[in-house]
């Protein structure tokens, strides 16, 4: 029943595939080739082996960064997790004018992030509204600078993230509250437990799945975090650059004629195996039984061989 | 008696959103609830859109009134558009926004179409080395762009594309995971049915616009979306990569705004709601695909 071409799916499939080459792997390789050279623009780069990850290690900036990257990825990984699921319980329901609210709680995750930066530096700024408000109610008495100050920066870039990331990850578990069957929430009522103990016995086990992939989502997304510090700190990482997070200073160590490539492809390259070890992570708790029967199979047969060897040594005896 | 008294006259009662004496469906919640819910939802409705309103309400205020204050007053006394006009004197605010929607639908149209045929071929086509293909997008799902920013950009600038606008749209005109998600929305095509048009003599191009196209529309149009959304807010790989102010894109001209001209706020608020109100509209008209896609995407698991 094939009335094409044997070439038509190679040819369907190419410029996709073209594109993933060049746009994707192709710079990927060369990442890693790069890592292990001086690269500059206009000088033709050197081998230099592990000379740029041993700088790394004695590079304050580098510290800070990845200082700055990991508290970013430790506050937002829970907050994003458990945050969205509960705004997805507030509008699983379908009650009067349900869709408006959805609509509008997912506005933050389409605005770009520059323009919500943007808002936010004038709202924390040392005479923005946050500020007006704390002196309101008689809080402070002089203005608190959110944007001046290393971690007061961090974490309002953390507070902006979150804020524009709930509407994204409540859709997802919005899709994924539809399989929650209602008969265990009856039955779990029925039984006498109460709604904080059905969130946690009913909602949350069925929802494992789509929380374990939040949980990464958040992990990947933390770790690359860039244009919330960027705009907060109008391009500068705070004080004394202290607030970079990894991907601002692989942009500032590779920009412009005098830019390291080498050494912002190596950070680069750190960079991609902390994004790999949150997919590790789930990667061996989602197949967690498999291997531990493997490993519990391979003691079966050790087993069974020292059993058989000393029936044979007693045979021989 | 016509037919259509007599359904109105059977129309089952209005359902209450709420709970009432009696009832048995405890998924509902009570009255009492119900107004808690909705104190609630307000009380997050506050949260999520202050700041949007905020905002506008300063980029309408004039220079005497004060934008800081508290409570803030987010209806301006004397409402002025003078700083649009401002933005528009400072930067070229209409190129940019230009820039931005040329590279938004070249991203769009380059992206339903090429993620529509590879999906076609992956999704529901048997052929060799096809393990190879899906290998390759799947692998680059782990690549994250921030990773080979700076070759990409040594890439990009081989190409003789650095400071173009050719050269923020083609690294991101194809996404393997549009790729993969219309390869997934193509596997639920009814063999049968692609078959059925083979043998009344369809060639691939028919069977693509009379079986494909109207099976995948509800996933292109949310791939689409999602698409320009995400190049129209892009910022990383613009400003990498243009360097001309000439050539900016709304977000990096923003920042250029923002950084460069920051005496006055009102301004720089009237030129971020020129870059948010396009694509906060694109969005509420086509939300309800958007929500629906993402329902019916839970029901097929």
């Amino acid at each position: 029943m094939r009335l094409q071409r044997w070439y038509t799916p190679y040819l369907l499939v190419l410029p996709g595939v073209i594109w993933m080459v060049v746009f994707a792997l192709w710079p990927f390789l060369n990442t890693i080739a790069l890592a292990f050279t001086d690269a500059r623009p206009l000088r033709p780069a050197e081998f230099v082996g592990f000379a740029n990850f041993d700088k790394m290690l004695e590079d304050d900036r580098f510290g800070y960064a990845l200082t700055t990257s990991l508290i970013y990825v430790v506050v937002c990984v829970p907050l994003l997790t458990f945050l969205p699921l509960l705004l997805a319980l507030l509008v699983h329901n379908k009650v009067p004018a349900i869709g408006f609210f959805r609509t509008t709680f997912y506005f933050p995750v389409i605005a770009s992030a520059v323009v919500v930066a943007i808002v936010w530096e004038f709202l924390f700024s040392g005479s923005g509204t946050i500020n007006s408000a704390l002196n309101f109610f008689g809080l402070i008495d002089r203005p608190v600078e959110f944007l001046s100050d290393r971690w007061l920066l961090i974490g309002c870039a953390i507070g902006l993230t979150v804020w524009k990331g709930l509407g994204y990850y409540m859709v997802v578990y919005l899709a994924a509250l539809g399989n929650v069957g209602r008969e265990l929430h009856e039955a779990a009522a029925m039984d006498g437990a109460d709604r904080w103990r059905r969130f946690w016995s009913v909602t949350v086990p069925g929802v494992r799945g789509p929380m374990m992939l939040v949980s990464v989502l958040v992990c990947v997304g933390a770790s690359r975090v860039f244009t919330e510090l960027y705009v907060l700190s109008n391009g500068s990482g705070g004080p004394g650059g202290r607030a970079m997070s990894m991907v601002m200073l692989i942009q500032s160590m590779g920009k412009g004629l005098n830019g390291q490539v080498g050494y912002a492809s190596a950070i680069s390259l750190v960079l991609f195996l902390l994004t790999l070890v949150p997919l590790l992570i789930v990667g061996i708790a989602n197949n967690g039984d498999t291997i531990r029967e493997a490993l519990a199979s391979r003691r079966a047969v050790k087993a069974a061989k020292i059993k058989r060897e000393a029936t044979v040594q007693e045979v021989q005896r | 008696m016509t037919a259509t008294q007599t359904s109105g006259t059977v129309k089952p009662p209005r359902e209450n959103p709420y709970r009432t004496r009696g009832s048995a469906d405890i998924m509902k919640p009570s009255l009492g609830g119900l107004i808690g819910k909705y104190a609630m939802l307000l009380g997050v409705l506050a949260l999520m859109v202050f700041p949007f309103l905020w905002q506008m309400s300063t980029s309408l205020k004039g220079a005497p009134e004060n934008i800081y204050d508290f409570p803030p007053s987010l209806i301006p006394a004397a409402p002025t558009l003078d700083n649009y006009a401002e933005v528009f004197r400072t930067i070229p605010v209409v190129d940019y926004a230009w820039h931005s929607l040329l590279v938004g639908v070249g991203t769009v149209i380059t992206t339903v179409v090429f993620a529509t045929l590879g999906g076609y071929a992956l999704g529901t086509m048997k052929f060799r080395f096809k393990w190879v293909v899906l290998a390759i997008f799947f692998s680059t799902l782990l690549i994250p762009a921030e990773v080979t920013l700076t070759s990409q950009y040594l890439t990009v600038k081989s190409l003789g594309l650095a400071n173009t606008l050719w050269g923020v749209f083609l690294p991101g005109a194809i996404g393997a995971i549009n790729v993969l998600l219309m390869t997934a929305a193509c596997r639920m095509i009814p063999a049968d049915t692609l078959d059925a048009a083979t043998i009344d003599g369809a060639n691939t191009m028919q069977r693509l616009r009379h079986i494909v196209w109207p099976n995948v529309r509800g996933m292109v149009s949310v791939v689409a979306l999602f698409a320009f959304i995400g190049a129209w807010d892009d910022f990383l790989w613009p400003l990498v990569v243009l360097s001309d102010p000439a050539n900016y894109t709304l977000t990096v001209g923003m920042q250029y705004l923002s950084s460069n001209f920051a005496a006055n706020p009102r301004v720089i608020a009237a030129g971020t709601m020129i870059a948010l109100v396009p694509i906060i509209l694109l969005f509420a008209l086509l939300q309800k695909w958007f929500f629906k896609g993402v329902e019916e995407g839970s029901v097929k698991g």
